[in-house]
């Protein structure tokens, strides 16, 4: 056994742990259950997205977005796309932008219904999961229906989104947001004031707000420490800033307040697509520019122009003014953002990616220390880590 | 000679065959009880969480838990290479050798029972409180960091438990002046004790939950922290043993509760139509219904945390209980209903 001089108890939690999320090493050091140090090892699921980026046209980039965090795929693939058309310069008509608008809210729901049942789970309540996974799989047809693909949409392109929505499918979304509230009432009379969750989450792995700024925390995490920063707000982009919705914030930064902002969040993102599907203008779902999005298939059986502007697209892609530009988006998780470095060609010299996991994974053991084994499960359910993020 | 020989018979053979007899009889419907235990809390949870269970062996799905033990039987016993061979084969053998043997004192009915000692209750007791030699053991014998921290865990668990368990049952005894089972149900004819003692009722119902490992007390195999705790290392039989074990223990402790709070094999009411039904059914469908507690509790709640427990245990369950001993004893003296 693994005991050292101070009577130290190692434990390798992971990587084939049901509660790490994926693939997280934890090398725990215990004092009977008591966590004394928390020692994340992080790259067993390194795929070396950055770097494949780098020999990838702009458009070929796209898909590695998905992977990152496969839970929100779509709110990453809008930060590099963000990117992109901001080196580019290109103007999204504004149905484009409200699609992905309503595509990121439906992301960041995807997100936090899959966090907060897992993290229930993970301090033993096993029935709020299946209720979630129901929306979930409900949402994963919305982003089938928009793009063939579950999981890994690529939907979002520099210019606005690859396909259009057709009616039926916003109408159908419109009448999920009048059923879903009602889930998530359940989920929270089941939850939300259990006496068990309570004292499994209320004051444990509390990250006070100058903590929360030390650690580098965004997002849900960081609201939940009090700070009141969301880039849907701070700096909106797409349609954000034509929606009406509210930014909540915690005062505690425990585990129940992590668990509270995301239900609250969910029900915000009801709103804002409630409001997208209220306020959806007509018009092209893509710029009309032949340099940046393909033209209609139909066009290139009569145009020869369409045709080669279509074959240098798929073969060269685009190409990306020099320049330099951080972007970043309120991903479900936090702020996740791209660092674009373009030298004229048709591929990134450097991009660089930051993603909010990792911040957050490496402030565990600030939170962890003191508590028990225990806690450390329900802390990195809390803080809502995905491997794919993190390690890249 | 042939006098002898029918001496033997009838004085010796005759009465241990009965007996075995007898066993068989108890654990042969036991195990197939635990069987589809198994498979009613695959559909019940199921049911709560909007999905469907096992529907695809059998009818119903009805053939899952024979095609579990199938698959249990035929794998492969692994033994870790640090084991202590020994104690790590007898700990599963130990675990389901006392979820049977509990059985013993069990009254079904008027009249039957296995053995209908004076001593039931105590016995029952005791048979509990040595599970955790079994959990215990395997957590040791495995050698493994997570089997370990879930044994301990668990001993330290059942421990607390059974202390408060132990005064519960002496409020009931108490009431009752008699340990022997059969006299603890006869004494429930008026008035079930779940009602004159019903903050017991649910102190020795949650205790339960502890003693048996079940949700929010599943600590010992914790998936979320201990992956499965004290059992992790085992596959194959002895794993279906602990298995077995574990659920036998769930239908053991039901029927304890029957016994001491529901009025055991007593219709509900002492009339025609419910007397007409013959009292194992009202005891089986009495152990069913707090079994469904079990499986309730389960979908529902999220498991405690180690010391919480140990505070529910030591801070909350065993003043109650005390208190409620000290309570039950003073009623009785002071209105002279203190039994014979």
């Amino acid at each position: 056994m693994g005991t050292s001089e101070d009577q130290t108890y190692f434990v390798n939690f992971g990587p084939q742990h049901p509660a790490a999320h994926g693939v997280l090493r934890l090398v725990l050091g215990l004092s009977g259950e008591v966590v004394e140090r928390a020692d994340p090892h992080i790259g067993l699921l390194h795929r070396g997205t950055e770097k494949l980026i780098e020999n990838k046209t702009y458009l070929q980039a796209t898909p590695y977005f998905d992977r990152l965090d496969y839970v929100g795929t779509m709110n990453q693939e809008h930060a590099f796309v963000l990117a992109v058309e901001k080196l580019m310069g290109i103007e999204v008509p504004a149905r484009g932008k409200m699609i992905r608008t309503l595509y990121c809210e439906i992301g960041r729901i995807l997100n936090h219904l899959l966090n907060i049942t897992a993290y229930v789970m993970d301090v033993g309540g096993m029935t709020p999961i299946l209720w979630g996974f129901e929306e979930r799989e409900k949402l994963m047809e919305f982003y089938e229906r928009a793009c063939g693909a579950r999981l890994h949409a690529n939907y979002f392109r520099p210019g606005g989104v690859s396909f259009d929505t057709p009616q039926a499918l916003l109408d159908d979304i419109g009448a999920w947001t009048e059923s879903f509230p009602k889930i998530i009432d359940d989920i929270e009379t089941l939850v939300t004031e259990n006496r068990i969750f309570k004292q499994r989450t209320v004051d444990i792995g509390i990250v006070s707000p100058e903590q929360a700024l030390d650690w580098g925390f965004s997002g849900p995490n960081l609201r939940a420490s009090g700070i009141a920063w969301d880039l849907r707000k701070s700096q909106p982009y797409d349609s954000y800033a034509e929606m009406d919705f509210d930014i909540p914030i915690c005062k505690h930064g425990d585990c129940y307040d992590r668990y509270l902002i995301r239900m609250v969040e969910m029900r915000e993102s009801v709103k804002i697509i409630k409001q997208c599907l209220a306020k959806m203008p007509g018009g092209p779902a893509k710029a009309e520019d032949r340099k940046v999005t393909p033209p209609p298939r139909a066009e290139m059986k009569r145009s020869m122009e369409a045709l080669i502007h279509h074959f240098k697209l798929f073969t060269e892609g685009l190409r990306v003014p020099a320049g330099e530009t951080y972007t970043a988006v309120e991903a479900p998780k936090g702020e996740f953002a791209v660092y674009l470095v373009s030298d004229g060609t048709n591929r990134p010299y450097r991009c660089k990616i930051r993603a909010p996991g990792y911040a957050h994974l490496q402030a565990l053991e600030m939170m962890g220390k003191g508590h028990m084994l225990a806690d450390v499960v329900a802390i990195i359910g809390s803080i809502d880590i995905v491997f794919g993020e993190i390690d890249r | 000679m042939a006098d002898l020989l029918l001496n033997l018979w009838v004085e010796y053979l005759w009465p241990l065959l009965w007996i075995v007899i007898l066993i068989v009889c108890i654990v042969l419907p036991l195990l197939i009880a635990v069987a589809y235990l198994t498979y009613a809390e695959r559909k019940i949870i199921a049911a709560m969480q909007m999905r469907k269970g096992p529907n695809v062996v059998g009818p119903f799905g009805l053939l899952q838990p024979m095609a579990d033990g199938l698959k249990l039987f035929l794998k492969e016993t692994v033994l870790p290479s640090r084991a202590n061979a020994t104690v790590y084969f007898l700990a599963p053998m130990m675990t389901f050798f006392l979820a049977l043997v509990g059985w013993a004192v069990i009254p079904f009915g008027e009249g039957i029972v296995l053995a209908d000692i004076n001593v039931g209750i105590l016995y029952l007791f005791a048979i509990s409180s040595l599970g955790v030699y079994g959990i215990i053991m395997s957590g040791w014998a495995s050698n493994s960091k997570y089997a370990f921290l879930g044994g301990l865990r668990s001993a330290a668990q059942m421990v607390s438990y059974e202390v408060s368990i132990g005064f519960v049952l002496i409020s009931v005894l108490l009431t009752v002046g008699s340990l022997n089972l059969s006299d603890v149900v006869m004494a429930q004819k008026s008035v079930w004790f779940f009602i004159p003692h019903l903050p017991m009722f649910v102190v020795f119902f949650i205790s339960g939950l502890a003693e048996t490992n079940r949700s929010p007390f599943d600590l010992p195999e914790a998936e979320a922290e201990l992956v499965a705790g004290y059992n992790v290392e085992y596959s194959a039989m002895p794993f279906a043993l602990f298995f077995l074990g574990e659920y036998a223990n769930m239908i053991l402790m039901s029927a304890m509760t029957v016994i001491l709070f529901l009025g055991g094999w007593l219709p509900p009411m002492d009339i025609a139509l419910f007397s007409w039904i013959p009292g194992p059914i009202w005891f089986i469908a009495k152990i069913c219904f707090v079994l469904f507690f079990f499986l309730w509790v389960r979908a529902t709640f999220p498991r405690f945390r180690y010391d919480q427990l140990m505070r529910l245990g030591w801070k909350v369950f065993l003043p109650l209980s005390l208190a409620w001993l000290v309570i039950t004893a003073s009623v009785l003296q002071f209105t002279g209903l203190v039994p014979k």
